[in-house]
């Protein structure tokens, strides 16, 4: 399932799957292990919509794949390599601060991203874009409502959000990079340019910061990319040595 | 900056109304530092099921309760008054909610 080997529009479907379950699969992490209860609801639920979200993508992945493809022979018997989320939501829990700043730069992102989603020319990309953008719209109220509350908060808990969310910017910034894929969905009229999107995205960041009292963006700040080519961090093997172990050890087990 | 030393979040009840018509009904309580989260975690604990429509939270320590050693004196006195039920009339269907 290498880049090469299958259409831009499945790669392009597959590439909004894979952020959902990265992302879906980091956040699980935190089930049991909120900084309280209703956190650790409010999180997992979070991780459950977003693992919903997967899915949907990769039914429609594998429907346009063909043959014995499945939602779960595409989640589970990847490899890393095969994988083109960003590499933003790869990144480790760390403290409540930096999975929010994770998720606060990613929701916005992905708010803009499914708007435009729900204009594509293809119906099925709209359908699933139409029901995740309500679950989006309130990730990206928890997330940039836990930033404010963390910048404008503690000395402590404003030292800690401000490193994470300085040490996330240049991950956030591959949103913007373009790839053939991008091109490719956004000239067939699937997706939005993401170039477009980060004029958006800057100015609702900055507004989110400074009501948080943290410094305003890094404008020199360079993209760390390569997630969306396939090139991820060593985290994401341990992410998926974690997550596809099961499926992997018993190929033919049912629930 | 705010107090720094770390102190319980406040207690805060969930109300939650299921249906348009229906009066808010007391769902149970969860703690939240402010009244943004109390909503939030309020939509996150009682309503995950679709059981709302409308969400209120109130301070667990603004309500005012009734002391269970007032039992007698406030519910007694109406337990042999069965004429204030409405249990003689017949209420069509079509009523609905009573």
């Amino acid at each position: 399932m290498m880049l090469d080997t299958c259409d831009f529009k499945t790669q392009y479907v597959l590439h909004l799957a894979d952020d959902a379950l990265v992302l879906g699969q980091r956040l699980s992490g935190w089930c049991g292990h909120g900084p309280i209860l209703e956190q650790d609801i409010a999180i997992s639920n979070i991780s459950l919509d977003l693992i919903g979200l997967a899915r949907q993508y990769y039914q429609y992945a594998a429907e346009l794949i063909g043959g014995d493809t499945t939602e779960d022979s595409l989640a589970y018997f990847r490899e890393s390599r095969e994988f083109y989320n960003h590499l933003i939501v790869e990144q480790p829990n760390g403290d409540w601060g930096d999975t929010m700043s994770r998720q606060f730069y990613f929701d916005t992102f992905h708010f803009f991203q499914l708007q435009h989603l729900t204009r594509s020319e293809d119906l099925r990309l709209r359908e699933i874009a139409t029901k995740a953008l309500k679950e989006t719209t309130y990730h990206a109220q928890f997330s940039a409502e836990w930033i404010i509350r963390l910048g404008d908060g503690t000395k402590e808990s404003r030292k800690r959000v401000q490193k994470s969310i300085t040490h996330h910017f240049p991950y956030a910034l591959e949103f913007f990079e373009t790839t053939e894929f991008d091109k490719q969905a956004h000239d067939l009229n699937l997706g939005p340019d993401v170039r477009e999107l980060k004029d958006k995205w800057i100015e609702k960041v900055r507004e989110v910061l400074n009501i948080a009292t943290l410094d305003d963006i890094n404008s020199d700040a360079v993209a760390k990319k390569g997630g969306k080519r396939g090139i991820h961090s060593e985290e994401h093997g341990l992410i998926l040595a974690e997550m596809q172990s099961v499926a992997r050890s018993y190929p033919d087990a049912k629930w | 900056m705010k107090n720094e030393t770390s102190k319980p979040w406040p207690l805060w009840e969930v109300f939650v109304r299921s249906k348009n018509g229906l009066a808010h009904k007391h769902a149970g309580s969860l703690h939240a530092s402010d009244q943004e989260m109390a909503l939030k975690n309020a939509r996150d604990v009682y309503t995950r099921r679709s059981e709302g429509v409308s969400i209120w939270v109130v301070l667990s320590s603004s309500v005012i309760a009734s002391s269970p050693d007032d039992k007698e004196p406030l519910f007694a006195p109406s337990d042999d008054k069965a004429y204030r039920h409405p249990t003689f009339y017949d209420i069509p269907d079509d009523v609905g909610h009573m």
